[in-house]
């Protein structure tokens, strides 16, 4: 309703109008009723002429109490798009649309029929324009959807074109005259009412609306009656059960995404869906075609990406979607929408075109301590010209947004460190039960071996050291570099005997230990032996070297020396890899 | 130097051996436990998240009534959409494990703020215990052999095909929990046994607590411990453990199975029980003689006593159980037991039982087709337990081997032998494997030792002469274990194929391969059940075959006359009965039993073959055990089932005939192909001209496969 409005609407039910109101004259009335589905829409173009003395800022429209009862929308609108007016002045004139759409007007007739049979509604209007004011010049015509008409009123001037009725002009009418019509005709479009329709709009800051719709649907048509049959419509098509809803269309907005169509047994897999840039469309049909009376319900869901619904303004973020079904010529009893917002909105307004009731609600979805705000707004008895933008504003920190994940990782880091705790806690109840001091001598007894283990590689790699030391020699023929390299590989060997000392006798000492102490005393002792024969090797190297024997006499001297150590030093790594392995 | 700088400062994050082992070890439990979660979702992949088959339906719609109205409105739930007008005491008969362990995941899930829907819940609990399930069973081979052939029966236990076909994603069934329970609580009750302790005894209590409320197969339990500690006691392996463990067992076992309702004071009162309460005071027995034994020191006077105890115990508890039986205090066995220990039983007795498929005797082809290579495996597997015989591989082959011959009489009960086979068959594959990778390390070290300059040469020559004694050992040994990773492999890729071929589909949603290789699904049942539940009244009484009972009554939420829990044989019968009877005499039934809509399936357009012609027999076998008046001889030409036009008049004009042709003989199915030609049993049918009288035709599914009829009123008499 973006378009400026001259004149407040007020419309009455019945003919209650005062008639001092009278003084305006409707000089040109052309109503045009569209039956072409189960929606009627009466649109109607008004010239209405200010006939009194004063200026005038209110025009009456007034509805017959049938109609009244249905009228699920009104809408006027100055039939020239740029005019302005702030009041009519006296003697001047001017022309307005009207567009007001009703459900349920259209009755069927007979109120039961057969699969087979087509279907046929009665519509009841008057011929003449319900006005508080005196009409000059009108007509009216009726479009319904087949030239298939059962029976109409015939008055003075009635014209029927093809699958348009006539009448009129009629002139020169007081205030409130009016002339029943009926018109009986086929109409076969599908009479799909939803008597629930519940929208859950789920806004998720991380890129993505997610709509979810619950649709209660019914055929609101003639009800069928009489014996089903499968056979008939599958051997000749289109000819049987016209009136039955096969099919829904629903234009989604562009680059809806992850539609999905179930109900409350599972998937429903008779679904297409088509897109372009402009529009993405989905077709859907029912379980089963329904047939006058018959009932379903599905769930129809998709995500939008969050850039084409999410505003920012003022330092409010806004949403801005359509209020009702994308269902095209839809009827829906009641409407609930449901915006849930992220967790930790604040301040929450909506700004809706129409009227409509209004609350709040929380709801605890993934991952929610305190649950998201949720705003509900009810209406009923809409149609697809409802279908129109609404926006809801709140505040809503962007550091909240971490707040998810950060609590998941939490979650996990505690799991580890729970797990790390669980292993290394003592969790015994009996702290002197025997097999409990066992185990924890034993324990001990692993930690000690464990550090001569460390002990013995540390000795070894010294030695490797004093290796490098005599490659050298044999490189460069330093000898006093060699000799440092000696004297410093001495006291660190010392230095690790003297670590090892007390670990060997606490061995000794423990009575769990025996049967790896052998193993363990061994390993020491090959140790020690492979150290002296490298020490004398070392020292038969260098004497050499001072003494400036040839080449081939030092290996000759060593190379006993040497087969002994390879062989030793193997003895040294199996014992190591033992240990290793307890 | 600065290569061995960096060295050292790796030092502190290099693993030890026994660490490495740990880690691998556990990786490949987590790959395994993944593993065996994402095989069973083939399901969700190739359909939806949805419930499968039959009784799932009632286990979901029971489980959904748990988390509504809470524990104790389920327990004290009378049903009164079941087995009209009867209605169900459903916390009375029925294994709450299921529902209760669902419905506790669901409370987690939502105490931890994970908004998940039940039926989700629902849908995959089975993976999950089946992945729960591949634990146990590393532990249990770990205890029965070591944690080689932990590893490998887990990872054979997370694909075997014998177990997938009952714990896939949406087969929400007891066996889901309760194969996870079985083996869980066969491990506690070894391990007790091993250790002797008391707490591993509770613990294999609290677990034969768990799979009693799970699943009626708990029988197998209370029988097999029982026979076990008897072979133990006569092979002379009676020792303290097994006391406290079997003690503690059943003690504890049996008072808290009489929690659950469903069961109550059968271990006392039910002759399946007996087995159990007699090897208890056997043990009693045992134990005082050898109480006996040890404070006499006489050998002659200790014969002598031990001949006077045994003949009075033995007759004492022979007057027992006679005096028992005689006064009904003890129930006899059930025709499901005997149906067990004796595969022709049920054919002759009880015509229900025979007329479920995966009651039938199993097929060499589905042994083959559930275990493949395993079945080689078991021998093999059992001549390694033979060679190494414990407490714990005796217990493992006498699960073996009397489940392999319940899997023979039933098909169903292939599923209580996968564990053990694949246990067995883990063992045979890791001693193999072992032996030869042993093998093949050993020369290798010979090589190795051999090119550092002939140390130790005295070794390296001994290793020589005994490679020369065994030529091609090494190469013999490399085949062999390539082999072993062949037929694995091999194993491997079976299992995925089935699972994915076979044992996915919903059953409820039918894919079949169209015209131009497309695919083509049927989603006829819930077509019929929606409609059903949308378009009927909310009390409206349906009947059909007990076979949709429960899925009209969780999808279609209307009540019905019989459904899959087979309690009532009458109430069965009297629905087999109206089927084959005449349309006016059916009619008589249908009112007494105020029936609104008849349900039938029927598959001669789309030549689906499990439709209720094809099953027509059983209801009236069914029919007529109950009610002498229906004869199946009536039914049959030459002892032969026909529906074309040589049928029996009584054939052609029964109501299940009626009802699935009804308009059928208009219509035309197959291109060159008279009208009226049914694809399921690919003949022209024989009465084309069925009129109906009582009931009208009120919807039938877009592929034919579900017809509901609505039952008229009875005409005006004015």
């Amino acid at each position: 309703m973006g378009i400026s409005r001259f004149v407040l609407l007020v419309f009455t039910i019945s003919m209650l109008a005062s008639p001092a109101l009278s003084d305006l004259v409707l000089s040109k009335v052309d109503r045009r009723i569209y039956l072409t589905s189960h929606i009627v829409r009466i649109s109607s173009t008004l010239e209405v002429e200010n006939a009194g003395p004063e200026t005038v800022s209110k025009v009456l429209l007034a509805f017959p109490d049938l109609q009244a009862q249905n009228l699920a929308y009104l809408m006027a609108s100055p039939h020239e798009a740029k005019a302005k007016v702030k009041g009519l002045t006296v003697g001047a004139s001017f022309t307005f649309d009207v567009l007001a759409v009703f459900t349920q007007a259209l009755r069927p007739m007979p109120e039961q029929i057969g699969q087979a049979d087509i279907q046929l509604v009665l519509y009841q209007d008057s011929a003449y324009y319900l006005s508080p004011y005196v009409v000059k010049v009108q007509s009216l015509s009726l479009k319904v959807p087949d030239s298939r008409i059962e029976s109409y009123t015939t008055l003075q001037s009635t014209k029927v074109q093809g699958s348009e009725i006539k009448y009129g002009p009629y002139e020169n009418l007081p205030a409130f005259s009016s002339s029943p019509i009926t018109v009986h005709f086929e109409n076969n479009l599908p009479f799909a009412i939803a008597q629930e329709l519940v929208r859950e709009i789920e806004i998720s800051h991380w890129g993505n609306v997610l709509v979810t719709e619950h649709y209660k649907l019914i055929h609101g048509g003639a009800q069928s009656k009489g014996e089903f049959s499968r056979l008939e419509p599958q051997a000749r098509e289109n000819v049987q059960g016209p009136s039955a809803v096969r099919y829904l269309v629903a234009h989604l907005p562009p680059r809806a995404h992850s539609v999905y169509y179930r109900d409350a047994i599972g998937n429903i897999s008779t679904s297409h869906l088509r897109g372009d840039s402009k529009k993405t469309e989905l077709l859907i049909e029912p379980r089963y075609p329904m047939f006058g009376g018959w009932r379903t319900a599905f769930t129809i869901g998709y995500g939008l990406p969050l850039q084409d619904c999410l505003y920012e303004s003022e330092g409010r973020r806004f949403l801005n979607i359509t209020f009702s079904s994308p269902m095209i010529e839809l009827v829906i009893d009641t409407l609930i929408v449901k915006v849930v917002l992220p967790e930790g909105s604040s301040d929450i307004s909506v700004a809706a075109p129409f009227f409509m009731k209004q609350w709040q609600e929380t709801k605890i979805s993934h991952l929610d301590i305190v649950g998201r705000a949720v705003v509900v707004l009810e209406k009923t008895n809409l149609v697809p010209e409802h279908n129109q933008y609404f926006q809801v504003y709140y505040k809503f920190n962007r550091l909240s947004m971490l707040r998810e994940p950060l609590m998941l990782i939490s979650g996990i880091f505690f799991f580890f460190v729970a797990c790390i705790v669980y292993m290394h806690a003592d969790t015994s109840i009996s702290k002197f039960s025997a097999s409990y001091l066992a185990k924890q001598q034993w324990e001990e007894v692993r930690v000690a071996i464990q550090q001569v283990h460390n002990i013995i590689c540390r000795c070894l790699a010294t030695h490797d050291k004093l290796e490098a030391s005599l490659r050298d020699l044999s490189r460069t023929g330093e000898v006093q570099a060699c000799k440092a390299a000696r004297k410093s590989t001495d006291g660190l060997l010392k230095e690790l005997s003297k670590e090892l000392k007390p670990l060997m006798t606490f061995l000794q000492s423990s009575p769990s230990a025996v049967q790896v102490l052998s193993k363990v005393e061994e390993l020491v002792a090959k140790e020690k032996e492979l150290l002296e024969k490298l020490m004398a090797k070392h020292s038969t190297a260098v004497e050499a070297y001072e003494k400036k024997s040839g080449a081939r006499d030092i290996e000759n001297r060593i190379a006993l020396q040497q087969q002994k150590i390879t062989a030793l030093r193997q003895e040294v790594d199996d014992l190591l890899e033992f240990i290793d392995e307890i | 130097m600065s290569n061995s700088s960096t060295s050292d400062l790796l030092k502190p994050f290099k693993l030890k051996t026994k660490q490495q082992e740990l880690l691998i070890r556990v990786s490949i439990l987590c790959l395994v436990y993944i593993l065996a979660f994402i095989t069973r979702l083939f399901s969700v992949l190739r359909y939806e998240s949805m419930i499968h088959e039959f009784d799932p339906y009632f286990n979901y719609r029971t489980t959904l009534y748990l988390t509504q109205h809470g524990f104790y409105d389920f327990w004290n739930w009378f049903d009164y959409e079941s087995w009209y007008p009867l209605g169900r005491i459903v916390g009375g008969t029925l294994y709450p494990g299921l529902m209760v362990t669902a419905a506790l995941i669901y409370r987690l899930l939502h105490f931890l703020r994970f908004a998940v829907h039940i039926r989700e819940v629902c849908v995959l609990t089975a993976p999950f215990f089946a992945s729960n399930t591949t634990l146990v069973a590393y532990f249990f081979g770990k205890e029965i052999w070591d944690s080689g052939a932990g590893l490998v029966a887990a990872i054979l236990i997370a694909v075997c095909p014998g177990y997938i076909s009952r714990s896939v994603a949406g087969s929400y069934d007891n066996e889901g929990v309760a194969i996870f329970a079985l083996l869980f609580t066969f491990y506690l009750f070894v391990k007790a046994v091993n250790k002797g302790s008391l707490a591993w005894g509770l613990a294999s209590a609290f677990g034969y607590f768990y799979m009693v409320s799970a699943w009626g197969g708990y029988v197998f339990i209370i029988n097999l411990i029982p026979l076990y500690v008897l072979v133990l006691l006569i092979t002379g392996r009676y020792s303290m453990r097994l006391y406290v463990a079997y003690n503690c067992m059943y003690i504890l076992g049996m008072l808290l199975a009489m929690q659950i309702r469903f069961v109550g004071f059968q271990h006392v009162q039910s002759g399946e029980h007996m087995a159990a309460m007699g090897v208890f005071f056997l043990m009693q027995v045992f134990y005082f003689l050898d109480w006996v034994k040890h404070m006499l020191s006489d050998t002659k006077l200790f014969q002598e006593f031990l001949s006077i105890t045994v003949t009075c115990a033995v007759a004492a508890g022979g007057i027992a159980l006679g005096v028992g039986m005689a006064s009904g205090y003890i129930s006899p066995w059930t025709g499901r037991f005997y149906s067990l220990l004796d595969p022709t039983y049920a054919k002759d007795h009880i015509p229900i039982i025979a007329s479920v498929s995966e009651h039938q005797p199993t097929a060499w082809s589905s042994f083959m087709f559930d275990f493949h290579i395993l079945l080689f495996l078991f021998p093999a597997g059992l001549y390694f337990c033979f060679k190494r015989l414990s407490d714990a591989t005796i217990f493992i082959v006498m699960y073996g081997l009397t489940s392999m011959y319940f899997a023979g009489v039933m098909v169903r009960l292939i599923l209580v032998a996968t564990p053990a086979v694949c246990l067995i068959s883990a063992i045979a594959v890791s001693a193999t494997v072992k032996n030869l990778t042993v093998l093949l390390r050993s020369k290798n070290k010979v090589a190795q030792i051999g090119s550092t300059k002939g140390t130790s040469s005295a070794k390296a020559s001994s290793k020589a002469s005994l490679d020369q004694s065994q030529p091609f050992q090494k190469n013999g040994a490399m085949a062999l274990l390539f082999g072993a990773f062949y037929l694995l492999s091999r194993y491997a890729t079976h299992c995925t194929w089935v699972t994915s071929e076979a044992y996915s589909s919903p059953s409820i949603v039918l894919a079949a391969r169209g015209a131009h290789g497309n695919r083509v699904i049927f989603d006829d049942y819930r077509e019929a059940y929606f409609w059903l539940r949308q378009n009927t009244p909310p009390d409206a009484k349906v009947m059909s075959w007990w076979d949709y009972g429960y899925q009209i009554t969780a999808m279609g939420n209307r009540t019905v006359i019989v459904d899959n829990n087979t309690w009532n044989n009458t109430h069965i019968a009297t629905v087999g009965r109206a089927m084959s009877s005449y349309e006016d005499e059916a009619y008589e039934i249908i009112r007494s039993l105020d029936v609104d809509y008849v349900l039938v399936v029927f598959g001669g357009v789309t030549g689906y073959s499990s439709d209720d012609i094809n099953k027509f027999l059983w209801m009236v076998r069914i029919g007529g055990g109950v009610f002498p008046v229906i004869k199946e001889p009536d039914y049959l030409v030459n002892g032969e089932y026909r529906v074309d036009k040589g049928a029996a008049p009584k054939m052609l004009n029964c109501l299940m005939y009626k009802l699935s042709y009804y308009r059928f003989g208009e219509m035309m199915t197959e291109y060159g192909k008279p009208p009226g030609y049914d694809r399921a049993r690919g003949v022209e049918i024989g009465n084309k001209d069925i009129k109906l009288e009582h009931l009208e035709e009120a919807f039938t599914t877009s592929n034919w496969i579900v017809r509901i009829y609505k039952v008229k009123p009875p005409n005006n008499r004015w």
